[in-house]
């Protein structure tokens, strides 16, 4: 029976480092060449002398594809380097015609920045130490509670994406017991953006918030469509396990395959434990990389580091290196949008949604920009009320009927104006919070705005306080035995009168007029 | 700084030269040799050069982000020694000699 986490965290610490890969899926044309960044369609359907690496052609770098580098920098708190160089990286695969890739060695783009991820209550207790490391502060005063965490990131350098390659002869396509294999260099060429973090990853869900946060980063910037499923965002993590208090790294190993954030989570869990698990019997954890599988939830070896390449970097001599100069610098940075920080920030105080809710929606790029656009929709004077319960329904009955749609909320059938609307339905009184939820699932079927509905069905909310004090009162007058025993001290009896007043108004009466009432007639 | 026969026998690994026994030795002392030569440079005073990897002071000869038509694909598989479904087709990888066993995840070699 293998252990779980809670059980090795007691005694040690994961040191994790990630390095992700992101393909600017926003660029028009390959890194070095004009083919076209695009996805599907026919093998090497998309290849030209330079991608294809036919000796004589010359690769001549993508402006765009440095500015988004350097864009994506900027938005982490990178510091930009004035002067870089591509390298070659030679290495033998048949993934490159070339058989090396120009990537960057020795002076990245971006170095030196930094995102903070903030792991909620559900895991904190994965971080043993969240107490006292330097690098985690409690988001609202309890780091039980919630923290955040500020995690390094050495670099962002652009480098090409390499072809895709299709094992036959084997089984699913994976290398073992392949006879041959198929190669595609529609992918080769592509911008690739490849950034590397710093060692300062504590826990799986630490992981995983990093990837997240960075996700919603690139997504709001535009530089990718950032999808881990299809291989346009690939994570690969540096796992080594220490005892606690000891501040020198163990060995390491490399995971790969971890394409969705739940398997980020699963995978890194797992070596964490079999890590522990080994050097506890005895064993020793040799430095290799590892594949993981999210069906089993296992890594195997993939292979071991004494296949360990010697890459012979040099300076790439066919390109001239890049100077970039403060002004274009500064130029670039004007394009930076609101970024998800930026934007939690501003739904806390501007409109004071709680940490929460203001989280949820910062973290989900389109979710964000739905939510925007129902504010836009009001004056600015009822945000103050509409705002918290405009966040309720977006977060609940909108968020559970996305879910079950299985989509985003840009695709969402209902617009975020309706959401708006009928949000304030609700605050006027119109019509009651239990009407609304029938009426959001009517907008669900037929589309129709919410006024609409509410006219069509005639659900509107019964306030007339003189119609619905004679209601009442024939309600009282008709249950004596249950009057009585209330005004004795069952006062739970206060729900049965609620049930039959809203029996007679169909679900209609103003339900806080309905307890003024009823309480005065019982009291 | 002279190599041993192993030190040969590791770089040959490294560049993917299948080196017979036999030229092992005679290879020993081109390598030496070229070795030698270099080891003479290094008696130069070069500080304060900085390193010089380009051979001319062009920079930032870059391309802006348009499209050109691509190669047909029968051009791009014209020297393929074999190709299948559109797609070159490459010997088993183990085949290739390489002790490698990479998969098709992350970008490059890394």
């Amino acid at each position: 029976m293998p252990r779980e986490l809670k059980d090795v965290l007691h005694d040690w610490e994961a040191v994790i480092g990630l390095e992700i890969h992101t393909e600017i899926t926003t660029s028009q044309t390959k890194m070095f060449c004009g083919c076209p960044v695009a996805f599907g369609g026919e093998p090497n359907s998309r290849t030209c002398p330079t991608c294809a690496g036919l000796p004589g052609a010359l690769p001549v770098p993508n402006k765009k594809a440095i500015e988004w580098t350097v864009l994506s920098g900027l938005s982490i708190g990178c510091d930009i380097a004035r002067w870089s160089q591509f390298s070659r990286k030679n290495y033998f695969y048949p993934d490159m015609p070339a058989n090396y890739q120009i990537s960057q060695f020795d002076t990245p783009f971006c170095f030196d920045g930094e995102v903070t991820v903030e792991v909620d209550e559900k895991f904190t207790w994965q971080r043993y130490d969240r107490g006292t490391a330097d690098n985690v502060k409690a988001v609202e005063g309890d780091v039980d509670k919630g923290y955040n965490a500020r995690i390094g990131v050495t670099r962002i350098h652009l480098e090409e994406d390499t072809g895709k390659m299709i094992h036959v002869g084997g089984s699913d396509g994976r290398i073992t017991g392949a006879i041959a294999s198929l190669v595609d260099f529609n992918r080769a060429g592509l911008p690739l953006m490849e950034l590397v973090s710093e060692p300062d990853i504590r826990t799986p869900e630490e992981a995983r918030r990093f990837v997240h946060k960075l996700r919603n980063i690139f997504l709001t910037l535009g530089v990718s469509d950032c999808s881990m499923e299809e291989g346009s965002m690939r994570v690969d993590g540096n796992i080594s396990v220490r005892k606690r208090g000891t501040t020198e790294f163990g060995t390491k190993t490399e995971l790969k395959n971890m394409n969705s954030l739940k398997a980020l989570h699963d995978g890194l869990t797992y070596e964490i434990v079999r890590q522990v698990e080994l050097i506890e019997s005895g064993g020793k954890v040799t430095q290799e990389t590892r594949h993981y599988d999210p069906v089993t939830k296992v890594t195997s070896t993939l292979r071991s580091k004494e296949d360990a390449q010697d890459y012979r970097y040099f300076p790439e001599p066919d390109i001239a290196p890049v100077v970039l100069t403060d002004a274009q610098i500064e130029e670039i940075a004007s394009r930076l949008p609101e970024l998800p920080d930026q934007r939690k920030d501003r739904l806390m105080k501007d409109l004071g949604l709680p940490n929460y809710d203001a989280g949820v929606i910062a973290g989900d790029v389109e979710l964000s920009a739905y939510f925007d656009e129902g504010l836009a929709s009001v004056g600015k004077g009822r945000l103050k009320d509409l705002a918290k319960p405009f966040a309720n329904l977006v977060l609940g009955d909108l968020s559970a009927y996305l879910n079950a749609e299985g989509i985003t909320a840009d695709a969402s059938k209902i617009s975020s104006a309706d959401c708006m609307e009928l949000v304030g339905l609700v605050h006027e009184g119109t019509i009651s919070g239990k009407q609304a939820k029938e009426v959001f699932e009517l907008m669900v079927e037929s589309g129709a705005s919410p006024t609409t509905i509410v006219e069509e069905r005639g659900m509107k909310q019964l306030s007339d306080a003189g119609e619905l004090e004679g209601i009442i009162t024939a309600i009282v007058e008709a249950h004596p035995d249950q009057a009585n025993a209330y005004r004795g001290g069952k006062t739970g009896l206060m729900g049965f009168f609620v049930g039959q007043v809203m029996k007679e108004t169909k679900g209609q009466a103003n339900p806080k007029m309905v307890n003024e009432i009823l309480g005065r007639l019982l009291s | 700084m002279a190599l041993t026969q192993a030190e040969v026998r590791e770089i040959g690994l490294i560049a993917r030269l299948n080196l017979e026994d036999g030229a092992i030795e005679g290879l020993q002392e081109e390598l030496n040799q070229i070795l030698t030569y270099v080891e003479h440079m290094q008696e130069l005073d070069l500080e304060g050069v900085a390193p010089t990897a380009y051979s001319t002071d062009f920079t930032d000869s870059l391309r802006d982000d348009v499209r050109v038509p691509s190669l047909p694909r029968e051009a791009v598989l014209m020297n393929a020694p074999e190709s299948k479904e559109g797609a070159f087709l490459v010997p088993r990888i183990k085949a290739l000699g390489i002790e490698d066993s990479r998969e098709d995840t992350a970008g490059g070699g890394s």
